[in-house]
């Protein structure tokens, strides 16, 4: 029987011959925590008495979630990731680098056809480089810190096939959030979610990465995106030929279940409060009034995205507070050289570090009670931007930027 | 045998809920965490739990973030045993290393109700309503995860035996 990319990737990282619903254990290539997580690994650790790392150029520490330290309790725990961190010699990502689901494939850390662990559920992003990259938590980190390995149970697959040209106006946030709001957010509970169709391969790497972030947000261990020449042109730029290997599904691959869109069909939408899956289109939720606008974050704030968010917001006010997080330092430099930031300035935006920004509700913009909020993240849980009664709307970077200048959700494709 | 009180919660009980983010990140003082566990939800959960006490839910528990806080704070604040219909993935594996044993029961919300006491086999998954007197059957947990839970979790378990529990010999 034939294979799924996800079956063949465990399969070779296992030394096995492994199916969905088999346990491997697999031999893993690269591992990140992030200052979150870090801190409760670095204390597993020490619970189990393991003083040397196995790997130190295979390990990454992120302080991206609360950077710079909002808190001296935060920075305390920065002081001890760093301590830790260099009497290890693993590589450090501090404070201002980016976000870590941008940091890993830009740095090459990502290698296609390999396993890739992080202590953050949105690790899913880097399928997108036709890895098998999956979130763990800090004590299972702590396991493969000290060894090298993770047992996995093998995910079974649902295929989202995507076939047609995008309209204008619509996005990989688009589809993904469409994608969520139809399988909902448990019906890939424990899958891998594979995307494929002429839509994805139209795609950017940058974008497939959108897509497979989410996957997270409907249950799944990960998402994934057979490589392909895109695929390949970004990789080589970071890292060697051999450090890598292409797979992809087997025409006769089994999977649990199959999902078909017409990208012709598709429409911009948003997920309302308080759910991901709660997803309508654009246009039913038109005229909402917006407080504040998030641009950035590991779905979306990539280069792309700002461009997209760039052009709305050439020689135009904002009208709400409007916070745009460019999602590494790499992108905040292109940014930079392509005068976007200078842009998002004279619209009146605040531009913050590269990190996770608001997202996670504990600095940079917490929102009042009451207040609504477009944000380009990729959730929108009661409470998760800080605020247990501010209302988060997810949307694509070119939705988030039309309400800046609107102050309310405009349906992007009647802009200007 | 795990003997506890129910606190019922509904479907998709998120991470944010059980232990929202703006606390998570400043310390790695439990039992100052698992003041708020549950308070995104069910804002004065923490001081109502006693120790001993079992969660029941619907779908989905533990969805989002990996955030191992989540179960570890409701160890903290003395949650012996989550049952749910289904758990995300990430909190399910989360909760036996850290642990917290959870159990999978397809019908526990047809059969149980808020305030119930509950009387649980975790070897068996056999799961007695000691209020309704009816008996109910959970999924069995996987051999290697109860005797990581038995011992306290992963990181115990490998003080303990030197190897973890999915190595042989």
């Amino acid at each position: 029987m034939g294979k799924t990319i996800s079956e063949k990737i465990l399969s070779k990282a296992s030394n096995s011959d492994a199916y969905a619903g088999d346990i491997v254990v697999a031999n893993i290539d690269f591992a990140m925590a992030q200052d979150g997580t870090a801190p409760l690994t670095i204390k597993a650790l020490e619970e189990m008495g393991v003083d040397k790392v196995w790997d130190n150029k295979r390990i990454a520490l992120v302080f991206d979630h609360n950077a710079p330290s909002p808190s001296e309790g935060v920075s305390k725990l920065h002081a001890m990731m760093r301590n830790w961190g260099r009497k290890q010699g693993v590589i450090l990502y501090d404070v201002g680098s980016g976000v870590c689901h941008q940091l890993l494939p830009e740095q090459g850390h990502v290698p296609p056809g390999g396993v890739v662990v992080g202590a953050d559920s949105h690790t899913c992003t880097y399928g997108a480089l036709g890895a098998f990259a999956t979130g763990i938590g800090s004590t299972d980190m702590a396991v493969v810190f000290a060894s090298g390995k993770l047992w996995f149970r093998v995910p079974e697959t649902l295929l989202v096939m995507v076939e047609g040209k995008l309209p204008e106006g619509v996005y990989a946030k688009d589809i993904v959030l469409t994608v969520i709001g139809k399988v909902t957010a448990s019906g890939a509970n424990y899958m891998a979610v594979e995307y494929a169709g002429n839509t994805v391969r139209d795609l950017s790497v940058e974008a497939r990465m959108t897509l497979c972030n989410m996957a997270v947000e409907m249950g799944g261990k990960t998402g994934i995106v057979a490589p392909d020449s895109k695929t390949i042109q970004y990789v080589e730029e970071r890292m060697a030929k051999n450090q890598y290997q292409i797979f992809s599904s087997d025409s006769d691959a089994d999977y649990i279940k199959r999902l078909e869109i017409d990208a012709t069909d598709l429409v911009p939408v948003v997920a309302c409060p308080h759910e991901v899956d709660n997803v309508k289109p654009v246009s039913e939720v038109e005229g909402t009034s917006v407080d504040q606008v998030y641009i950035g974050t590991c779905t979306n704030g990539r280069i792309e995205d700002l461009r997209i968010a760039a052009k709305v917001l050439k020689n135009q006010k904002i009208k709400p507070i409007t916070i745009i997080t460019p999602a590494s330092r790499e992108v905040y430099l292109q940014a930079l050289k392509e005068g976007l930031i200078e842009i998002f300035v004279k619209a009146g935006a605040v531009v913050c570090n590269p990190g996770c920004g608001p997202c996670v509700g504990t600095h940079q913009g917490i929102p009042s009670p009451g207040y609504t909020v477009v944000s380009t993240a990729n959730r929108n849980f009661k409470g998760r931007m800080g605020s247990d009664e501010a209302e988060i709307y997810l949307a694509s970077p070119h939705t988030a930027a039309v309400a800046a200048v609107r102050g309310k959700i405009t349906d992007p494709r009647s802009y200007p | 045998m795990i003997r506890g009180r129910v606190w019922k919660f509904p479907n998709d009980v998120n991470t944010d809920y059980i232990i929202p983010g703006k606390y998570k990140f400043k310390t790695l003082d439990m039992n100052e965490l698992a003041k708020h566990a549950m308070e995104g939800i069910d804002p004065d959960f923490a001081k109502k739990v006693e120790k001993g006490d079992i969660i029941v839910a619907g779908k989905n528990f533990g969805m989002g973030s990996s955030r191992e806080q989540a179960p570890l704070v409701l160890k903290y604040a003395g949650v012996s045993l989550v049952i749910a219909e289904d758990f995300a993935r990430i909190f399910y594996r989360n909760a036996f290393n850290v642990g917290l044993p959870v159990l999978i029961c397809r019908e526990i919300n047809e059969k149980v109700d808020q305030g119930d006491i509950l009387e649980v086999d975790l070897r068996s998954g056999k799961i007695v309503n000691a209020t309704k007197k009816v008996e109910i059957s959970a999924s069995p947990i996987p051999d290697f995860l109860l005797e990581m839970v038995e011992v306290g979790g992963l990181a115990e378990y490998y003080k303990k035996y030197r190897k973890f529990p999915w190595e042989k010999g």
